[in-house]
């Protein structure tokens, strides 16, 4: 067992010398990730480049598949789709109770699928939090791809021990009696957060209202806000 | 394994940097990573992560989430034989040396966003909503989603939420390969004590191989 596992780890070294950036650029990419993302160093670039002809030749990978990966996950997917499905749960009761019970079912009779999915409605008294500890699980199929904070280390580590310390850093102070429930991702099941619906949009249409709705309130690090009291994430 | 991925409850790894109208990918290597990473053919999910997982400590927190996955698609490609690393090196394929696989095709691609329609996997139950449990004490070497965080801790189920495939590298001793998984409710103070408030929870969602009556 312990050979196996350093000859593992032998073999990831190894191959991690010949694929790693240089230590200087990698933190610089780092620090320069919010203003700078021509700071990104073309070594990547060019290893990627080639590390794709080479599984292309090999008959690995087919390029046009890669392609529509590409195009589905930054052009088809994102969430817009979540943000429907959380306006239609908020004028349709009946659709929400579906969408409490079975989320994967309810979420199918918008066309959208891809994720087994668990939906949970955050109230006055109990806001939900969703996060993957141990790497980046996000329900891509109503969210899209996840964004570089949610995947990052400090939000991973700290989310489940000091959920109330994060969500005051994404400028939200709950009240002591509100149950603050974290939702660490950690098998097969996606989360998505069902908001609550702001007072004064009684009047909005379906379509309105999923304009309100952000991805921040929808992974419960933001509540659904009317645009006038701004502080939109 | 104990390693750096496991980060639940780590405290210094300091703010929560978020970007204002963020794209989806800051590059286009970075598209091309993804692409290559999630079509990487005849390799499942948890073997695809527990690559990422091998990457050494430091390195891990000091690349970036690509240039990890980018990492990691090289050790797919030599670990599997699917490459090796001279080609890897030169970019250039060398003659005579392609292994058959199945290859990702763009009808496939457009299956991945819609209703599935395959029936659902199937087990007997040995828990239910109500009970109380204990996260068993374990510290496999190889790849398992039981966090370090909940083990050995007593929580309650709230709900019976799936049946899915054990992810672990090593089954022995958790079951069947097929089984439920719960959703298991932890008191925040039950998990990091009385700095946490009463109030508080973590949901985690465990296999049944990982709990035991308490």
């Amino acid at each position: 067992m312990t050979t196996t596992r350093r000859d593992l780890l032998n073999a990831a070294l190894t191959a991690t010398a010949a694929a790693a950036v240089t230590p200087d650029l990698a933190r610089a990419q780092e620090l320069d990730h919010v203003h700078n993302h021509q700071a990104v160093p073309s070594d990547p670039a060019l290893r990627v480049k080639a590390l794709e002809s080479l599984m292309v030749a090999k008959g690995l990978v087919d390029r046009a598949a890669l392609d529509a990966l590409i195009d589905t996950y930054e052009h088809k997917v994102g969430p817009r789709r979540g943000a429907q499905v959380v306006a239609r749960a908020w004028v349709d009761h009946a659709f929400k109770q579906r969408l409490l019970t079975d989320g994967t079912a309810a979420i199918a009779e918008l066309g959208y699928g891809g994720d087994t999915m668990v939906v949970v409605e955050n109230t006055a008294k109990l806001h939900n939090l969703v996060v993957c500890t141990l790497c980046s699980c996000y329900p891509w199929a109503v969210l899209g791809l996840p964004p570089v904070w949610y995947k990052s280390a400090a939000y991973r580590s700290r989310s489940v021990i000091d959920p109330r310390g994060v969500l005051r850093e994404f400028g939200l102070e709950l009240a002591d009696d509100v149950e603050v429930r974290v939702r660490d991702s950690t098998a097969d099941l996606r989360y998505l957060v069902l908001p609550e619906r702001p007072v004064g949009t009684e009047h909005m249409t379906e379509e309105e209202l999923s304009a309100l709705v952000t991805r921040d309130a929808m992974v419960g690090v933001a509540k659904v806000t009317l645009p006038r009291e701004g502080a939109h994430a | 394994m104990n390693g750096i991925h496991d980060m639940g409850g780590v405290q210094d790894m300091g703010p929560i940097r978020r970007e204002h109208d963020e794209p989806v990918f800051h590059a286009e290597w970075e598209r091309r990573v993804f692409a290559l990473f999630n079509a990487v053919p005849d390799v499942d999910e948890p073997y695809r992560r527990y690559q990422i997982e091998l990457i050494p400590p430091a390195d891990y927190l000091r690349m970036s989430y690509y240039e990890n996955r980018l990492t990691a698609l090289v050790q797919i490609l030599t670990k599997t034989g699917m490459a090796t690393p001279a080609e890897i090196e030169s970019g250039k394929a060398v003659a005579g040396t392609a292994t058959k696989h199945h290859v990702l095709t763009v009808a496939e691609v457009a299956t991945w966003i819609v209703p599935d329609a395959s029936p659902k996997l199937t087990a007997a139950a040995h828990f239910q909503a109500g009970q109380r449990v204990r996260a068993r004490n374990m510290n496999p070497v190889g790849h398992t989603r039981l966090p370090r965080y909940v083990r050995g801790k007593i929580g309650t189920i709230e709900r019976d939420a799936d049946v899915e495939e054990l992810q672990d590298s090593d089954i022995q001793g958790l079951g069947p390969k097929q089984q439920h998984v719960y959703s298991v409710r932890f008191a925040a103070r039950e998990l990091w004590g009385e700095q946490a408030s009463p109030h508080d929870s973590v949901c985690v969602d465990m296999w049944e191989g990982y709990l035991e009556s308490a």
